[in-house]
């Protein structure tokens, strides 16, 4: 084995593990979807985020649009203060658009959907979020059907 | 005949002695891996010595990490797509069989042969220059083993595993997409898409990425130390090739729950 | 006459086991000198004493006057690179071929050139007789031509003196006669201090200028091979003679012989 023939060898062997890698982390995982180039930041404010956390999805229309990337609580209003980080290129959300905390199915991961509203002027870098719906919590709904039920 | 005390006594003082042993042991392979990383600046400076080691630790380990990331890939399709379709979920095959390479199979698996093929060499062949005295003929001619010999082929082990790791998850992702798209008829696009959405790079990749560089750095470790440390006879040198296997496959095996343990929490 | 090792009061355990009990030697510059004794007296590992490999419990192993134990690393690096040692196994590294292996000091401790290296490499292959082998690998080489390669890799450096750790051990009488006709012009033509360990009698007379016998720890006798000839230690007489019976008993201590074979 020449020198020469050996440091060919070699390095196919590290360039194809570096290929898998690549493989793995773009094809595999969701690197290439996880929130490149620019974005913005809007808040809002929830009474309840239910099972919401950092890296939780935004969308519109179903379209992944950016992701949450901060979570805190604000012990002056007693609710949740959620950062939306939002794509660049989607900066045409009325002012007051709405945002709405689903479930992906019937036991899936929770996400934010924003539904945009009538507005002329555009959300931008700050701004806060006037229109919250807060999660829907199991043990409320069944405690209200109840209630429904018994003040029929 | 000796009496039940005697027994036991003579049981605790064995037990003492194996304990000590053992002990002196750890404290050797610490030292030992001590000056490893003294020598470790050494050998960066002569690159010709770690990529010699690369071919041989690494290169030829790919064979067998080749075949066996087809066959486990093809039978996590297999074996995924029996009980997904009990639950009509066969859809997700693509994230069972993508979750549990990168982040479990690839690391792991790849670990145990690796301690069995390029492990066992490094023991055998560190053992062999023991019994025929090339360690000391190096010393006597002024020349550190530690930074000629040991310190790059434990880089090279070092490199090699999260490569081979990572060679061995994407055949075997492959593998699961041959036998469930091709041959039972999962859907292409939900395959691929379904796995995209639920392997998260930091969580899963990345993880697995960690356990393969732990895994790589001590099995190379066992595999040197026992060389290192034979009895330089030729029972020796096969009582230590067979032992390192062992150590390191089990060694890996623990690590591996520990590691998984705590990253699970920190979610 | 000026002793390049002197040896005082040495001593040495391994375990439990005493290997040396307040030795002395020296080791006359420019000379032959032979230690033998029975296996397991600890030839080697005097050896490994005096090029501190080991370092002593007690007594001083001066070489060049210098106590060798008190040397930080890099002077005992340095005189490790004029002590030549040829081990019983040659220690030829095997990953090398033979050309590499003997240029191997040259290109750790030197800075120079390949072409200085090829001239000094082949010229040391050639004054042992293997410059044709050059380019074998030591798997492909017989046990003497490995002792030979590795004699010609001691002396690479021209080092000030080479010790020999059972060169002549299962040998064929044509390598046997090749090694010590080597041994015995290298060293009077470079001027090197020999030190051979061995138990093979007839060979080691034939070339030592001094001989000492080691057994239990204790020189059990010393001189040229013309005086021990004449020895009055019967012990000495024993072993170099090769008498089955003597100081050494034939047999291992037993019960008496009727007793053990009609148990009365």
């Amino acid at each position: 084995m020449t020198r020469h023939t050996l440091e060919i060898w070699v390095g196919i062997f590290v360039a194809a593990g570096i290929a898998a890698l690549f493989m793995l982390a773009m094809k595999v995982s969701n690197l290439s979807t996880v929130t490149t180039g620019d974005t913005y930041n809007v808040t809002a404010r929830f009474d309840n985020i239910g099972g919401l956390s950092v890296r939780s999805p935004v969308k519109a229309s179903g379209v992944l649009v950016g992701r949450v990337s901060n979570v805190a609580y604000d012990d002056k209003t007693y609710s949740a203060i959620v950062t939306l980080s939002i794509q660049q290129q989607f900066n045409q959300f009325p002012k007051d658009s709405r945002a709405s905390i689903y479930t992906a199915g019937l036991l899936g991961e929770q996400y934010i959907e924003l539904s945009p509203g009538a507005e002329d002027d555009y959300l931008k870098d700050g701004d806060r979020l006037m229109m919250a719906d807060s999660a829907m919590i199991l043990e409320q709904m069944i405690g209200r059907i109840i209630a429904d039920k018994i003040s029929e | 005949m000796q009496s039940p005390l005697e027994n036991t006594v003579n049981a605790l003082e064995t037990l003492g002695q194996r304990a000590i042993l053992f002990f002196n042991r750890i404290g050797r392979s610490a030292l030992f891996l001590f000056r490893i990383f003294q020598s470790l600046p050494f050998a960066l400076f002569r690159p010709w010595l770690i990529f010699q080691q690369l071919y041989s630790v690494g290169v030829l380990t790919i064979v067998i990490i080749l075949v066996a990331g087809a066959f486990v890939g093809m039978v996590l399709g297999l074996q995924g797509y029996n009980i997904l379709v009990r639950f009509n979920s066969e859809s997700s095959l693509g994230t069972m069989v993508g979750l549990t390479l990168v982040r479990e199979l690839g690391p792991v698996v790849t670990a145990l042969l690796f301690a069995g093929r390029a492990g066992s060499a490094l023991t055998a062949e560190l053992g062999l220059m023991k019994t025929t005295d090339q360690f000391s003929a190096m010393e006597m001619m002024a020349v550190d083993p530690f930074k000629r010999v040991i310190a790059p082929r434990f880089l090279a082990g070092f490199i090699s595993m999260p490569l081979l790791a990572a060679i061995f998850s994407a055949v075997g992702i492959y593998g699961g997409y041959f036998v469930g798209v091709a041959l039972l008829g999962v859907d292409d696009g939900a395959f691929w898409a379904q796995m995209q959405k639920s392997v998260d790079f930091h969580e899963d990749f990345m993880n697995g990425v960690w356990k393969s560089i732990t895994f790589g750095f001590v099995a190379t470790w066992i595999a040197l130390f026992e060389g290192y440390d034979t009895v330089p006879t030729s029972e020796g040198v096969g009582r230590a090739t067979t032992q390192s296997v062992v150590h390191a496959s089990l060694t890996v095996l623990a690590l591996n729950f520990i590691l998984t343990a705590l990253t699970l929490e920190t979610t | 006459m000026d002793n390049l090792v002197e040896i005082r009061n040495l001593g040495f355990r391994r375990g439990r086991r005493i290997i040396f009990d307040n030795v002395d030697l020296d080791i006359q510059r420019g000379k032959i000198t032979a230690i033998m004794g029975p296996s397991g007296s600890g030839k080697t590992t005097l050896l490994k004493l005096i090029s501190a490999q080991l370092t002593p419990e007690s007594g001083t192993v001066l070489v060049e006057g210098q106590n060798i134990h008190q040397l930080g690393q890099s002077e005992l690096f340095e005189m490790r690179k004029r002590m030549g040692m040829l081990f019983q196994t040659g220690a030829l590294l095997t990953d090398l071929n033979v050309f590499e292996n003997v240029a191997y000091p040259l290109r750790e401790h030197t800075s120079l050139d390949d072409r200085m290296i090829r001239y000094l490499v082949l010229m040391k292959l050639h004054a042992v007789g293997l410059r044709g082998a050059a380019n074998l690998m030591p798997a492909e080489l017989s046990g003497g031509m490995s002792r030979r390669v590795a004699l010609a890799r001691a002396i690479v450096l021209d080092p000030m003196m080479i010790m020999y750790d059972e060169p002549f051990g299962g040998q064929d009488p044509i390598s046997m006669g090749v090694l010590i006709k080597l041994i015995k012009t290298m060293n009077d033509n470079l001027g090197l201090t020999s030190i051979i360990v061995s138990h093979d009698v007839a060979e080691v007379s034939m070339i030592a200028d001094y001989i000492y016998i080691i057994s239990n720890g204790n020189i059990m006798d010393q001189g040229t091979p013309a005086a021990l000839e004449k020895t009055s230690s019967e012990w000495a007489r024993q072993f170099l003679k090769g008498l089955p019976d003597g100081p050494v008993h034939f047999h291992y201590p037993a019960p008496e012989y009727q007793n053990d074979l009609f148990g009365i």
